[in-house]
């Protein structure tokens, strides 16, 4: 039951996205497309539970009882570059051609806000354990995923659209953005 | 003369031309997490300025040091620490702004205007014109940040800086400081701005 609602809250009310304002760069830059969103989105999904693993298990046993606490942000930037490098060669090998798609962004996961955010919340939550703290994780990406993919299908309607000049490219993305933070707003109170 | 008007542009830049929120999205986290009130989006723009230009001064000095294949790890470890000063001195002088600003202090250090220009300016260019970059785009940020905060503020609050220019109980457009205003409020000044920019250029 508690990870049920652990899962409601991140992909729903708590959307990542659009109500914590976490991974926006992505959200903007690789959603002109449903496909590539959706291997974004699977990237994510690698990288953010895998991150989160690793950064609670070494705050838990390292830095804490050692009194490291403070270099918590550099230890964790670190931990997830060298995995987005490790997921890089791994893609490259195994799916060139979502390698290909991919391309410029997967680098730029280093400095997508929401892995390392999650990696930061889900040391903060209520009596914590390793596993749901990357259940955690898992919900949040699927939370990403699921605003990312909407996002994509949106734009890609969007194109065909007559726009003011002034309008069009970013303001216009931005409003949809808000429209959908707010259809999501309608799920406050849900958990 | 010619390289001071040089670093003139260098600094104007940052503020019209290339304005890191308006014309290249950059740090856009920030820029909607923190800003429903003018203040917490002045104290994000200057703890991001600190940190750029903390960055760029160091990049900028090093930078022969660093050897390219693992300059951008360098990169963030730089500016991770810079990150770490910044989260201790305002947890320790200013804990309300700590507070309200939460976890996106730490996430200064994923900020990619940062990262940014350590890799296209402070990496290529003297410790003088890094500086003037950080500076001019360090304000840009700022300015963006207020004027974005400021505009939530006055509409979803009806006040500016925590002055209340309307009674407690005025029906304020609640929206504005709630997450979706964040995007339609951007979406809007986005939009000024480019009016702005066309008419001027």
């Amino acid at each position: 039951m508690e990870f049920i609602l652990i899962l409601i809250a991140a992909v729903f009310v708590n959307n990542i996205v659009l109500s914590q304002f976490l991974g926006i760069c992505p959200f903007f830059g690789v959603s002109n497309k449903v496909s590539t969103s959706v291997g974004m989105s699977g990237a994510v999904l690698f990288v953010m539970t895998l991150a989160t693993l690793a950064t609670y298990l070494l705050y838990e046993f390292v830095l804490v009882p050692s009194g490291l606490d403070y270099l918590r942000t550099i230890t964790f930037i670190l931990v997830i570059a060298s995995l987005v490098q490790m997921v890089e060669i791994v893609l490259k090998k195994v799916s060139p051609p979502l390698y290909q798609a991919l391309g410029v962004f997967l680098p730029l996961i280093t400095t997508n806000c929401a892995v390392l955010g999650v990696a930061i919340l889900a040391l903060g939550m209520e009596d914590g354990s390793l596993l749901k703290a990357v259940f955690f994780a898992v919900a949040n990406s699927v939370g990403f995923a699921l605003a990312l993919i909407v996002f994509a299908s949106i734009r890609e309607r969007l194109e065909l659209v007559d726009l003011p000049k002034g309008m069009q490219g970013v303001p216009i993305n931005l409003l949809v953005a808000g429209l959908l933070s707010l259809a999501f707003l309608g799920f406050t109170g849900l958990v | 003369m010619a390289d001071k008007l040089n670093q003139k542009e260098n600094f104007l830049k940052g503020i019209i031309k290339d304005n890191p929120v308006f014309v290249m999205l950059l740090g856009m986290c920030p820029t909607l997490g923190v800003t429903s009130t003018a203040f917490n989006g002045l104290g994000m723009g200057i703890a991001t300025l600190f940190v750029l230009l903390m960055s760029n001064i160091v990049v900028s000095i090093i930078k022969k040091q660093i050897p390219s294949k693992v300059r951008i790890p360098a990169f963030i470890i730089i500016i991770a620490s810079f990150v770490t000063i910044v989260e201790m001195v305002l947890e320790a002088y200013i804990p309300f702004l700590f507070e309200q600003l939460g976890i996106f202090i730490p996430l200064i250090v994923v900020n990619c205007l940062i990262l940014g220009r350590a890799e296209a300016f402070a990496s290529k260019n003297n410790i003088v014109s890094s500086i003037v970059d950080a500076l001019g785009m360090g304000i840009g940020f700022t300015i963006a940040l207020t004027l974005l905060g400021a505009g939530r503020e006055i509409l979803g609050s009806g006040s500016l800086f925590d002055f209340r220019f309307v009674s407690e109980d005025a029906n304020t457009f609640i929206l504005f400081i709630l997450p979706p205003g964040a995007f339609i409020a951007l979406a809007y000044l986005t939009y000024l701005f480019n009016r702005f920019t066309a008419k001027t250029n």
